[in-house]
């Protein structure tokens, strides 16, 4: 706000002339249907370009916006890619190019630089105002948090000033994220730091797999994209299992902890009923039942759906013997339809470094497999799928188990009432 | 765009990479690879030849796994070590640099 008060003070354009704006003083040119966006319930992304655009004068800003105008109007788009890296990096930079820069010479250059989050996204201010300040000397100012992909999207940079941009954040301590066909940028939820659910420290792993795979995120080289997504616990809030070629997922082995007492005091502030209509009933495998005015849990019939746990935070919670599944194969559409992870690796202890190493060796030896079986732009669930699971488990030496399971979910967004 | 190498002019494509793949010998890569700042040596032409080789058999650019695969048999490295040397030798990227200077076309793909 402090900005948008700024820019009127400072008052015309200091494009330099030329672009139009200067007979009525105002910096940015019309752009009636971007505005129209602007109009609705929500925050619009053309509101915040609008007052950074005024508050910085970044005449990169304003082209932009013309020539989303213009793209509104003619129901095209003008972005380009090709190829922008800095030194020993062939992966980071997504390069936009305007197709129509004799138009909107402005907007000549928008390229993005993928930045890679802490893992579950702990990040102190001063790390944050670092980044901001850099951001806004070397490129346009706009920030992505975060991006599909689970980077930092700086967005807006001409190639330049790509390399010392790079340099700078690098020197406090930021590293580019993937892009092309290797390792991609990874996700982790909040896990154990602000979260009593997770079943793994999946902060830890986040980054000893993603220092592991460094190199391979860098500088890709292999069939195409595969992603990691590290949920603490089946509720999976990164949706690993729909978004992640490696959905590592914690769980556990034996049963719900129950506190009776709060499970007492559960049923005397909500009832009954409220235990049988939104609990019991709820339960998909039917593993619970009502004995004697108190719930039982059939530890065999649970699939860790989580409803439970989720509907009685005090009263239950994940079992003891805790670690992580590993689930492959989620997509969205590419040579086939979406998929949902398939259940390879049902349960791994993931309390040492030890087993942190042995995790990394499987990784390594199933993306090996993949970079001799896969082809081209072949997602790995879709090598999978073409070649058949046992073919898949016999290649990376993965014992047969009943528990391993095609399709442990049918639906990622389905969340109970409670 | 284009070119000047010993008084002839080719013509290049707004990226710099050469628009005609026959126009190419090895002063106009001497050329494209000053414009890149990387000095030729001989494991350099060593690999501008194979990836020449490469798109005359196939008429495309070989994947970078490809290239990575050639290096490490060629030179009894691993796959990581191998990355790390195409790397060292084209900083900016095998795809970038190796296929300008090899004058092959502009590789495609969201790298």
């Amino acid at each position: 706000m402090q900005g948008a008060n700024d820019s009127a003070a400072n008052g015309a354009c200091q494009c330099g002339g030329g672009c139009g704006a200067e007979s009525d003083g105002a910096f940015l040119n019309p752009t009636p249907m971007l505005d129209q966006l602007e109009s609705g319930p929500w925050p619009s992304f053309v509101s915040g370009f609008k007052q950074l655009a005024e508050r910085t004068k970044k005449p990169m800003l304003r082209g932009v916006l013309d020539q989303l105008e213009y793209s509104y109007n003619t129901k095209m788009g003008y972005w380009k890619g090709g190829l922008v890296t800095v030194d020993g990096y062939g992966a980071g930079i997504i390069t936009r190019y305007s197709m129509i820069k004799d138009k909107f010479p402005e907007a000549t250059e928008f390229h993005t630089m993928r930045i890679q989050p802490a893992p579950g996204l702990h990040y102190n201010t001063a790390m944050l105002r670092e980044l901001c300040d850099i951001w806004e000397k070397h490129g346009s100012g706009i920030i992505a948090l975060h991006g599909q992909t689970g980077d930092i999207m700086l967005q807006g940079i001409e190639q330049d000033k790509v390399q010392e941009c790079f340099d700078e954040l690098n020197q406090k301590g930021w590293d580019l994220g993937g892009a092309g066909a290797g390792m991609r940028t990874a996700v982790s939820c909040i896990g154990p730091g602000r979260c009593e659910n997770a079943c793994y420290d999946n902060l830890k792993l986040h980054l000893k797999a993603l220092k592991h795979f460094v190199g391979q995120l860098h500088r890709p080289e292999w069939n195409y994209k595969i992603k990691f997504k590290f949920s603490g616990c089946p509720n999976d809030c990164t949706n690993a299992i729909m978004r992640s070629d490696l959905a590592v997922i914690g769980t556990w082995k034996d049963a719900i902890q129950v506190d009776r007492d709060e499970v007492r005091s559960w049923i005397a502030e909500r009832g009954v009923d409220a235990l049988v209509n939104e609990v019991i009933n709820h339960c998909p495998t039917k593993a619970i039942s009502l004995k004697r005015g108190d719930m039982e849990i059939e530890s065999r019939d649970c699939v860790r759906c989580m409803h439970c746990l989720n509907a009685m935070p005090k009263a239950l919670s994940p079992g003891k013997e805790r670690g992580i599944s590993l689930l492959m194969g989620g997509k969205n559409t590419l040579k086939v339809g979406v998929n949902m992870g398939s259940l390879i690796v049902p349960f791994m202890k993931m309390e040492s470094d030890e087993d942190i190493e042995e995790f990394l060796e499987l990784v390594e030896e199933i993306i090996d497999w993949w970079d001799d079986n896969g082809l081209d732009h072949e997602r790995i669930g879709e090598t999978i799928e073409r070649v058949g699971l046992k073919q898949f488990l016999e290649g990376v030496g993965i014992e047969h188990d009943i528990n391993q399971v095609t399709r442990p979910r049918d639906n990622p967004y389905f969340k109970a009432k409670y | 765009m284009s070119i000047d190498v010993k008084g002839v002019s080719y013509e290049t494509d707004e990226n710099g990479y050469l628009v005609n793949l026959e126009d190419w010998n090895e002063d106009v890569a001497q050329k494209l690879a000053e414009g890149e700042e990387i000095e030729m040596g001989e494991e350099h032409w060593s690999l501008v030849k194979f990836l020449r080789n490469y798109y005359d058999e196939y008429q495309i650019a070989p994947a970078v796994k490809v290239l990575t695969k050639a290096i490490a048999s060629e030179r009894g490295m691993d796959k990581k070590e191998a990355s790390e040397f195409l790397y060292g030798l084209f900083p900016k990227g095998p795809a970038l640099q190796a296929c300008k200077i090899a004058g092959l076309p502009k590789p495609t793909g969201c790298v």
